[in-house]
């Protein structure tokens, strides 16, 4: 079982490394869209730093979804994800390695890159790391959660218009959430309560996710 | 008990509850109908007006009956899903379809009701509150099934990707409910909330039920009549079907 995940996980992200291209455009629009809302709201501070949990938080929902119609179309495409459906194994458990491997190339530079756009917004400290601990918590449960929406979508016509319909209500939880820890520390309270809750989200979502996903791409398949 | 199992499959062909489904519509409309009236009767003319409130009030005999209604609405819907993965049945899938558009309809009834009723009471048409907003989710949910089914042109792959979104919707429901509940507690307190009201005249719970009721039949003849366009439209290469509509002519 780890065998088959570990496999997976090496394969995409083997994929992933030859197209580099891929990863870093997703990183610049996460950037560029951070770096707009100081332009477009004016740079005093005290308003800036009140709006970068909420900035930050909702341009890194918008990078992973940027990414998401990838993440089985290519194995689509090449009839890679047939055979990988026809395998013995759980194509659930093929599906939790490719949301862990979208992960590692999209949630974690997200949640490596946040702490430094942090700095623009004149974050303190605390809320830097927090911001960083609430990212690395939340953005499992991003991939997990768009992997559905990828395979509802996959091969459907305007897709990706598609599928943000689909998965942005469904992310509202882990912004309240993440965007919620960051602000009770700016504002004094602890982010403890809202850094569980958020990890409760992701163990669920990263837990079930997989299985309705496996189910909407055997859907795809037929 | 075996007798009556392949009764009630019988009607899970389409066939078979095409006729009966246009039997029952009429019966369903007058229902509303009179359910209707009455329920606008006590709500508009007996139901005496509020202390605090004024007449704006009576805002809340259609709002909260299409609230309680595009939440339902959803839950039978992913009911339908659910069976329609389980047991393969073609009418489940359609019943699902046929009803999304109502709930929809529903959900934003009861945000354009509230927003009326807000901009007097509230003085905003508009505000974050826990309920207001996981209403807005529920609507972007619709929106999300909606889409998603007319983008996929094979009607069953459509029912069962519909299934699955549907199912999803409904197991975060909940989640969304309480998210933007504990959220919102650190934002802002107390907004007015119709279960907690304190004594509510019998007469205005009366208007209220027979609204909710009216809006119920409303919602099983409209359903009904689109699960039968559906019908027609996805089985018309059948004989039954052809048979129907030369019988027509």
């Amino acid at each position: 079982m780890l065998t088959l995940i570990r496999a997976v996980i090496s394969r995409d992200l083997r994929l992933a490394m030859r197209r580099q291209a891929d990863i870093v455009s997703a990183m610049f629009f996460f950037i560029i869209v951070v770096s707009l809302f100081p332009l477009g709201i004016g740079p005093e501070a005290d308003l800036l730093r009140k709006l970068a949990p909420g900035v930050l938080w909702v341009a890194a929902l918008l990078a992973t979804m940027l990414s998401l119609p990838r993440l089985f179309a290519d194995d689509h495409r090449d009839g890679t994800l047939e055979q990988l459906a026809l395998a013995p194994q759980p194509l659930g458990l093929v599906v939790l390695g490719k949301v862990i491997a979208h992960w590692l190339v999209s949630g974690l530079p997200l949640a490596l890159l946040a702490p430094i756009l942090g700095i623009q917004f004149d974050l303190s400290n605390d809320a830097l790391w927090v911001l960083t601990v609430s990212l690395l918590i939340g953005t499992p449960a991003l991939s997990g959660i768009g992997a559905i929406g990828a395979a509802l979508t996959l091969g459907v016509r305007g897709g990706g218009v598609l599928l943000s319909l689909l998965v942005l209500p469904l992310y509202i939880p882990v912004l309240i959430f993440g965007a919620g820890a960051v602000d009770a520390t700016v504002t004094g309270l602890g982010p403890q309560a809202h850094l569980s809750l958020l990890g409760a989200l992701t163990l669920g979502g990263v837990f079930f996710a997989p299985w309705a996903t496996a189910a909407a791409l055997r859907i795809a398949l037929e | 008990m075996n007798n009556r199992l392949i009764n009630w499959f019988k009607y899970a062909s389409p066939q078979s509850f095409y006729p009966i489904a246009g039997k029952m519509i009429p019966w369903f409309w007058a229902l509303a109908a009179v359910f209707g009236v009455a329920g606008l009767y006590i709500g508009f003319g007996v139901a005496p007006t509020d202390a605090q409130q004024g007449e704006g009030y009576r805002i809340i005999f259609l709002h909260v009956p299409a609230a309680w209604m595009s939440m339902f609405i959803y839950l039978v819907m992913a009911f339908w899903a659910a069976l329609g993965l389980a047991f393969n049945t073609r009418l489940s899938g359609m019943m699902a379809s046929a009803l999304a558009p109502t709930g929809a309809v529903f959900a934003f009834l009861a945000l354009w009701t509230g927003a009326l009723w807000g901009k007097p009471m509230w003085g905003a048409w508009w505000v974050w509150d826990a309920r207001l907003t996981s209403e807005l989710i529920l609507l972007f949910l619709y929106i999300g099934f909606i889409a998603l089914q007319s983008a996929i042109d094979d009607p069953r792959r459509a029912d069962k990707a519909g299934a699955i979104l549907a199912l999803v919707g409904v197991v975060n429901i909940p989640i969304i409910y309480f998210s933007v509940k504990w959220w919102n507690t650190l934002h802002q307190g107390s907004s007015v909330s119709l279960t907690k009201s304190p004594s509510m005249a019998m007469t205005m719970l009366w208007g209220m039920l027979l609204c909710a009721l009216a809006f119920w039949m409303y919602s099983i003849a409209v359903a009904l009549m689109r699960a039968r366009s559906i019908m027609l439209e996805r089985e018309r290469h059948t004989e039954w079907v052809r048979a129907l509509l030369t019988d027509k002519e």
